[in-house]
């Protein structure tokens, strides 16, 4: 069922995406070769803690950390441990916060070191994909128009997009209604309304969109092995157009490696 | 995180085990009329005005939802009856 939020439940997303995005920054910054993945997993739960709020992904299917941790060719849903970060490698850490009983989920796509001008460019694109398919949210357009802006940018650059995987409605519940393809038709499905809050979160491949999970139920892989990026962010269609309710607060071009501060959306 | 992709399960399967039961099991004999669609109903469902002025309810044949023919009020179908319940149909065919 989808649900539609008030403007005060969305202030209170707001609350709860500001821990993601402000936790999320920290990671970013403490990537660098020499560190493992369970360093940031731990990084990640004290700091959502410290704010109050509860790590979403913990424990939610079983899952058994505060984050996902993706490397190179894994797209989402790696699991935290000892691996150690390499020079060149290519990180993707989604992150999830529930405050006062509402969630909110980013995700984002970090250079280890230096990285490949091949792995720049899929960074790159695949971030711009995520804006492309925010600038979507207005009232009036459709859950169609988000994967199809989505999936034309993506494709126009030769990328591939995965369709096991969707986007999906935020709430108190961190799936819930309607699933967000990042592929699509114009004009095609849901009929977006203010107070619709949606997790936009392309998963851009290299070369071809197949994927398969590994044996630990939870790493999807590509399945041609090549490389994939992971932008995702909360944001609420409100009547003035789209707001990002996990923005941070500085805008962060992986491609450039450098950090600058943002505006904050409407606040 | 990521949602898995969910929903109805792919038609091709369920068209396949579909035909699976009914070799293993045959039939009673159908009967086959021609309509014509009145108006459209929830969940594939169709009120079918039959040559003998009768007015049934049919549903879509699994085949014929593979191929997604779209079908419209006034179109000329072909319904298959069950000799058990008479007022329920299954839609088998579109004519062009």
């Amino acid at each position: 069922m989808v649900t539609l939020k008030s403007p005060r439940e969305i202030d209170a997303m707001r609350r709860s995406g500001k821990i993601t995005s402000s936790v999320l920054t920290e990671l970013m910054k403490a990537v660098r070769p020499g560190i493992s993945t369970g360093d940031l997993d731990a990084i990640a739960e004290r700091g959502i803690r410290q704010a109050g709020g509860v790590p979403t992904f913990k424990g939610y299917n079983g899952f058994p950390a505060s984050i996902c941790v993706s490397i190179d060719d894994e797209v989402v849903h790696g699991i935290p441990g000892s691996r150690v970060l390499r020079d060149g490698e290519l990180l993707s850490i989604d992150i999830g916060t529930t405050l006062d009983g509402y969630v909110s989920d980013s995700a984002a796509t970090v250079p280890v070191g230096s990285v490949s001008e091949d792995a720049r460019r899929l960074m790159r694109v695949t971030q711009e994909c995520l804006t492309i398919g925010i600038q979507q949210m207005e009232p009036g357009k459709h859950l169609g128009d988000i994967g199809a802006a989505v999936q034309e940018h993506a494709e126009r650059h030769g990328y591939g997009v995965v369709r096991e995987l969707v986007g999906h409605g935020v709430g108190r519940a961190m799936h819930e209604d309607p699933q967000v393809p990042n592929y699509g038709e114009w004009g095609t499905g849901l009929e977006l309304r203010a107070g619709l809050v949606l997790a936009i979160e392309p998963m851009i491949t290299q070369a071809s969109p197949k994927v398969r999970v590994l044996p630990d139920g939870w790493t999807v892989v590509t399945a041609d092995g090549k490389l994939a990026a992971h932008f995702e962010h909360t944001i609420a269609v409100t009547e003035n157009g789209p707001r990002i309710l996990t923005l941070r607060d500085y805008a962060e071009d992986p491609a450039t490696e450098r950090y600058r501060p943002a505006r904050e959306a409407i606040a | 995180m990521a949602r898995r992709r969910g929903g109805r399960p792919s038609r091709g399967k369920k068209a396949s085990a579909e035909k699976a039961a009914k070799t293993a099991t045959p039939k009673e004999e159908a009967i086959e009329v021609e309509g014509t669609i009145v108006e459209p109903l929830p969940n594939a469902m169709f009120r079918v005005e039959l040559t003998n002025g009768h007015r049934v309810l049919a549903h879509v044949s699994g085949k014929i939802r593979m191929n997604f023919i779209r079908i419209l009020p006034g179109d000329r179908v072909l319904v298959e009856l069950s000799p058990y319940d008479l007022t329920h149909g299954r839609i088998t065919y579109r004519y062009k």
